[in-house]
């Protein structure tokens, strides 16, 4: 395709393929994240403090810790995913590097999808190590522990990718701290709920292998769409 | 313009209106960017500049009508228009967590270099010896946080000594940059142009440019 002059033609050439622009965003958004420590350790210790905090409010009694283990867990981790979802995509639009990345050649949804990637990696995953020495804390029933890590490791990305699609309807707007819990908490709802089911499930020695399975779902139907809405969000996010 | 082209012009918008906050900004408005065009942008505060050169980047819908390139409306080919597309609006898009040249790589291999500089390690050479040009060598490790205004605008700014895309467009590019350097950039757009591109650019300042080099469109402030 050309359609004028001496060295300037329009061609569609000269960009990175879809992986390569996948995994440049993603270089680019731990190494930010590693320079600016706070965005890691921030969640964490929130969610480390929410549930060492528990014990001390209830009493040590096992029974009554191990019971209610798996939901204080789960909770701890929605809100600092919350509390951690906000930088996601607010400083790449205080600082232009958003339009930058909406006008880049690339499909938008490919861009969008590494952001959420590089956001569980720093902020999913580290929950993932730390929830079984917390579950220790708790007296979680022993057979649990096998489902706590599937649930934390389907349900956790989930909870990155329903999030951006908040954070990015609301990135436009000065505070929109608490429009964004209003818009992602109930989304989180169902996750909630079958990934404590699973892990009462498996505490008494039952088969949770339907609500595992109902968990993936909500991942896979999550990773496909998501990007998609999020792109269309930031679209007119920064209209 | 002057220059001769016979081609259809590199990008023409269509009867736009904009409107914000209940006021129309403007109506109707018809532009026609050759090849060869430095297209200067003009009013006062208010008057809907920016605006118009947001929807011109398709990063904003106008209220009514269309931009067109190559034929058919940004929308349509949307990934075409932006690889042949350099924006730099009011926020310079420096990550004051990365370095200078971490920072310029980065734009560069997200709007694609050339394809001679695939590999990483050759994007990183290209960005220090654009860095050069825009005389922040030295400052190459230096994180962009710790940098002045000026120096982040130059970071952003380098991104058009590398850029083959046709289309420049530059919303108030000389903001704190020194005499020199809005000289350099001067330079840089009659060099663009010459070969092929157009620029289109708000400034306050006066182009040192010869007039009859440089297209003016005027927006006035509408009260209703």
């Amino acid at each position: 395709m050309q359609i004028n002059t001496k060295n300037m033609t329009i061609d569609n050439s000269n960009t990175l393929s879809y992986r390569g622009a996948f995994s440049l965003i993603i270089k680019r958004d731990l190494t930010i994240a590693f320079r600016h420590r706070d965005d890691i350790l921030n969640p964490l210790i929130f969610f480390i403090i929410i549930v060492t905090l528990f014990p001390l409010g209830i009493g040590p009694e096992a029974s009554t810790l191990s019971r209610i283990a798996p939901g204080i867990i789960w909770v701890a981790a929605l809100l600092s995913t919350l509390l951690s979802l906000d930088r996601l995509f607010k400083s790449d639009h205080n600082d232009g590097s958003l339009e930058q990345m909406l006008l880049s050649p690339h499909p938008v949804f490919i861009l969008v999808l590494a952001k959420i990637v590089a956001h569980w990696l720093v902020t999913g995953l580290p929950l993932i190590f730390i929830a079984p020495l917390l579950a220790v804390l708790l007296h979680l029933n022993e057979n649990s522990y096998g489902a706590l890590m599937l649930t934390l490791l389907l349900g956790t990305p989930v909870l990155s990718l329903l999030g951006a699609i908040g954070v990015a309807l609301t990135v436009g707007i000065k505070k929109g701290g608490v429009l964004l819990s209003l818009l992602i908490l109930p989304l989180y709802i169902p996750v909630l709920i079958f990934a404590t089911s699973a892990i009462d499930t498996a505490a008494m020695n039952l088969p949770y292998s339907g609500q595992l399975a109902i968990i993936a779902a909500l991942f896979f139907g999550s990773l496909t769409l998501a990007p998609f809405a999020v792109s269309a969000a930031l679209k007119v996010s920064t209209n | 313009m002057s220059t001769s082209h016979l081609s259809s012009p590199l990008l023409c918008a269509n009867e736009l209106t904009c409107i914000r906050e209940d006021r129309i900004l403007f109506e109707a408005l018809d532009v026609k960017i050759n090849a060869g065009d430095i297209v200067q942008v003009e009013g006062p505060n208010g008057a809907g500049k920016t605006s118009l050169l947001r929807i011109l980047a398709g990063l904003s819908q106008p209220y009514e009508g269309e931009v067109v390139f190559n034929k058919q409306p940004i929308s349509n080919n949307r990934e075409l228009f932006h690889q042949n597309l350099l924006y730099l609006g009011h926020l310079a898009g420096v990550k004051g967590e990365m370095t200078a040249q971490e920072n310029l790589s980065f734009n560069l291999a997200l709007h694609g270099l050339n394809t001679s500089a695939e590999n990483s390690d050759d994007i990183n050479k290209v960005a220090e010896d654009t860095l050069e040009q825009v005389n922040l060598l030295g400052f190459e490790d230096a994180l962009a946080s710790h940098l002045s205004a000026g120096q982040h605008r130059r970071i952003a700014l380098a991104r058009l000594w590398q850029s083959t895309a046709p289309i420049w467009i530059l919303d108030e590019p000389f903001t704190a940059i020194d005499k020199l350097g809005v000289k350099k950039l001067e330079q840089l757009f009659l060099h663009h142009v010459e070969q092929g591109g157009c620029v289109i650019l708000t400034t306050h300042q006066d182009l040192s440019l010869a007039k009859e080099k440089v297209k003016k469109i005027t927006l006035e402030y509408r009260f209703f």
